[in-house]
């Protein structure tokens, strides 16, 4: 147990970004005190959201492009909102912003499951139409901090037992995917769905509606973050997280994510995230400019995606042996 | 992607006893219907602008979309064998780092031009080598050089650009052969020629499209699959040097996000043209014929002030649109004559 546990992805993972904390640390020991540590999961905190709502999609074999736009999108809609309306309630904005993301996701969904369409096709489709509504309904205009209501601003700031509110709404987030993907039908169709899709259908299970289910989740996640993000940067505008759906999809790599599907779990998106987290947080301090970042996620992903083929590539099942022979 | 249980039915697996005629397949095919757009886009663009119309506004037009296209042929190829390059724009951004890094060292015209291809070239072989020699899914390989390429362009420039470019170089990007007729769209053309004679009259050309319906099949029947996946690859990072090349020499300057979001233009373009995402068919006249409606409906809409994120809502609707209608057509089809 112990040993297979030592072997597995999750494990490899941990230990290089303790390696990378530990070689941070013997050099500039404030990046590592606890309210440095805290303060890189805050940072990190949208990213491990966008993260497990993605392994979801991913693990159904599909891949979800729109995230960053839907993000943006909600985040317009809810900033404006608030500038229209200074008195709504933040559980009724969070409520909004959740709806409007799923609503979206679940576009993505019927595209995907009623028409047949690629989900490539489809996400990379309405990540640029939600990006343009963006514009459409802003004019191109910025909603700045002054506009905004200060209860709005001031939600996911609020720090409740030493942590701030989007920390801890990200730990939530973990938590309830761990009982979703370990506990729940729908968690077990995910991975049946993505393992062997006509295996799926006989169990009973139907193949497109669960891809559809994994896109609202990513969507209503998506329009969480949306609201988050806009009220703690304190502003709106139509190119805010331009992008980000490639980081969301390389932290699902880097956690050992499959992309073809069926593989997968909830401690390797957190891992793959908070990677890019601290590496992400780490370069102004070791005084790296910023302009590396790009370049280091994108061999961070090609080398997980090598390591994750080699790695698999000598543990499959051999169970028919004699027919490759014959082949 | 719904697998329903008929799948494994006979619906797939009737096969008629005649083939259609070449008239009667060319009537029911996706190029004239695209073609029917292309017509269509242009009348109501010339409607709807005075302006449209002008040879010059025309021949500016073609600069919208001739870069693009150069890299959606070989895109094209790519996909019809069942890969896809995403790092098509990175490679870009890095040809043209390079090329402006030359330019300060003194490289002269011929030089820069080398160091364009050249660069396109490695990057593609990067590519493909680790497409074909790992056995990796080349939508994440591609997603991560995408990042690595840009990157690179980042780390070497950060927030400076690159200008000073010999005079004579300028001659790719803005230089007219004949009358209206610009260097680049005289390219455009030659490359799409080379590009529909190498997938629809070569040996190769049949491997791409066999390699794209059954890779296996493929194998056993004696294609060197590994071996026309990577040359492939090269070729998509050869065309990305060439429109390197001419986008440099247009713009006369080079910034890290120089061709930001050009992989996802080139993509629709390639799927608008009729070519499968899911590999195997699509032919270059589709291609052609896409590039054109996109390059019009983006000049239309620009002669009529529309911002070019709006536009972007169009290209997103297009791309989703040319793959729904048909199958809601389909579906429609099928359940009249049921």
């Amino acid at each position: 147990m112990i040993l297979s546990f030592l072997k597995s992805r999750e494990a490899i993972l941990a230990g290089a970004i303790l390696v990378l904390v530990v070689a941070i640390a013997s050099r500039f020991p404030a990046f590592v005190t606890p309210a440095n540590l805290a303060n890189v999961f805050n940072d990190t905190a949208p990213l491990i959201i966008l993260a497990l709502g993605q392994m979801v999609v991913i693990l159904t074999r599909c891949i979800d492009l729109s995230v960053a736009a839907n993000l943006a999108l909600t985040g317009m809609v809810v900033a404006m909102l608030n500038t229209a309306m200074p008195g709504l309630p933040v559980p009724l904005i969070l409520l909004l912003a959740v709806s409007l993301g799923a609503l979206m996701g679940l576009l993505n969904g019927l595209l995907v499951w009623r028409l047949d369409i690629p989900p490539i096709v489809v996400t990379l489709g309405t990540m640029t139409i939600y990006r343009g509504i963006i514009f459409v309904i802003s004019g191109g205009e910025w909603i700045n901090a002054h506009e905004m209501s200060d209860a709005f601003k001031a939600f996911p700031r609020e720090v409740v037992f030493g942590l701030p509110v989007l920390s801890w709404i990200a730990i939530v987030v973990v938590l309830g995917f761990v009982v979703l993907i370990g506990r729940t039908p729908l968690g077990r169709a995910f991975f049946a769905v993505g393992g062997n899709p006509h295996a799926a259908v006989y169990t009973g299970i139907n193949v497109g509606q669960t891809q559809c289910a994994a896109y609202v989740i990513s969507g209503a996640l998506a329009g969480l973050t949306g609201y988050l993000w806009v009220a703690r940067y304190a502003v709106a505008y139509v190119d805010i997280a331009g992008g980000f759906e490639l980081e969301v999809v390389a932290a699902c790599v880097i956690g050992g994510i499959s992309i073809a599907g069926g593989v997968g779990s909830v401690g390797g998106a957190l891992l793959g995230a908070l990677f890019l987290g601290i590496v992400k947080n780490a370069l102004p301090v070791i005084n790296i400019s910023p302009f590396w970042q790009l370049a280091i996620s994108g061999s961070a992903i090609i080398i997980a995606v090598a390591f994750n083929a080699t790695s698999s590539r000598t543990k499959g099942r051999v169970i028919l042996k004699k027919a490759e022979h014959a082949a | 992607m719904s697998v329903t249980a008929q799948d494994t039915g006979s619906a797939g697996r009737q096969i008629p006893d005649r083939l259609k005629s070449p008239m009667q397949r060319f009537l029911g095919s996706w190029e004239l219907l695209l073609l029917g757009v292309a017509v269509a886009v242009f009348i109501l663009n010339s409607f709807a602008s005075p302006y449209f119309l002008d040879p010059w506004n025309l021949s500016d037009a073609t600069f919208n979309f001739t870069e693009k296209a150069m890299i959606a042929f070989a895109m094209a190829l790519l996909i019809i064998s069942g890969e896809i390059d995403l790092s098509v724009a990175s490679i870009i951004a890095l040809a043209s780092t390079a090329m402006g890094f030359a330019v300060q060292m003194g490289a002269d015209t011929p030089m820069l031009i080398l160091i364009g291809l050249g660069v396109g070239l490695a990057c593609g072989a990067f590519n493909g080598a680790l497409v074909t020699g790992l056995g990796l899914p080349s939508i994440v390989v591609t997603i991560g050089t995408m990042s690595l390429f840009r990157g690179i362009s980042y780390i070497v420039l950060g927030d400076k650009a690159y200008t000073g470019y010999p005079s004579d170089f300028a001659f790719f990007g803005q230089g007219y052969v004949w009358w209206v007729i610009s260097f680049e769209f005289l390219l455009f053309a030659l490359v799409a020629i080379v590009f529909a004679v190498i997938l629809h009259r070569t040996n190769f050309g049949r491997a791409v499209y066999v390699i794209g319906n059954n890779p296996v099949g493929a194998l056993f029947s004696g294609i060197r699959v590994t071996r026309v996946k990577f040359a492939l690859f090269l070729l998509t990072g050869l065309m990305s040097g060439v429109a390197a090349i001419c986008l440099t020499s247009r713009l006369g300057a080079t910034r890290p996000s120089i061709a930001f979001g050009w992989e996802l233009e080139v993509v629709t373009m390639v799927v608008l043209g009729g070519v499968s995402i899911l590999g195997g068919s699509g032919s270059i006249p589709g291609v052609v014929i896409a590039a054109f409606v996109m390059g019009m409906v983006t000049f239309g809409f620009g002669l009529l002030n529309v911002p070019g994120i709006v536009m972007s809502i169009f290209i997103g609707l297009l791309l989703i649109g040319v793959i729904a209608l048909p199958r809601i057509a389909r579906r429609i089809l099928a359940k009249r004559k049921a």
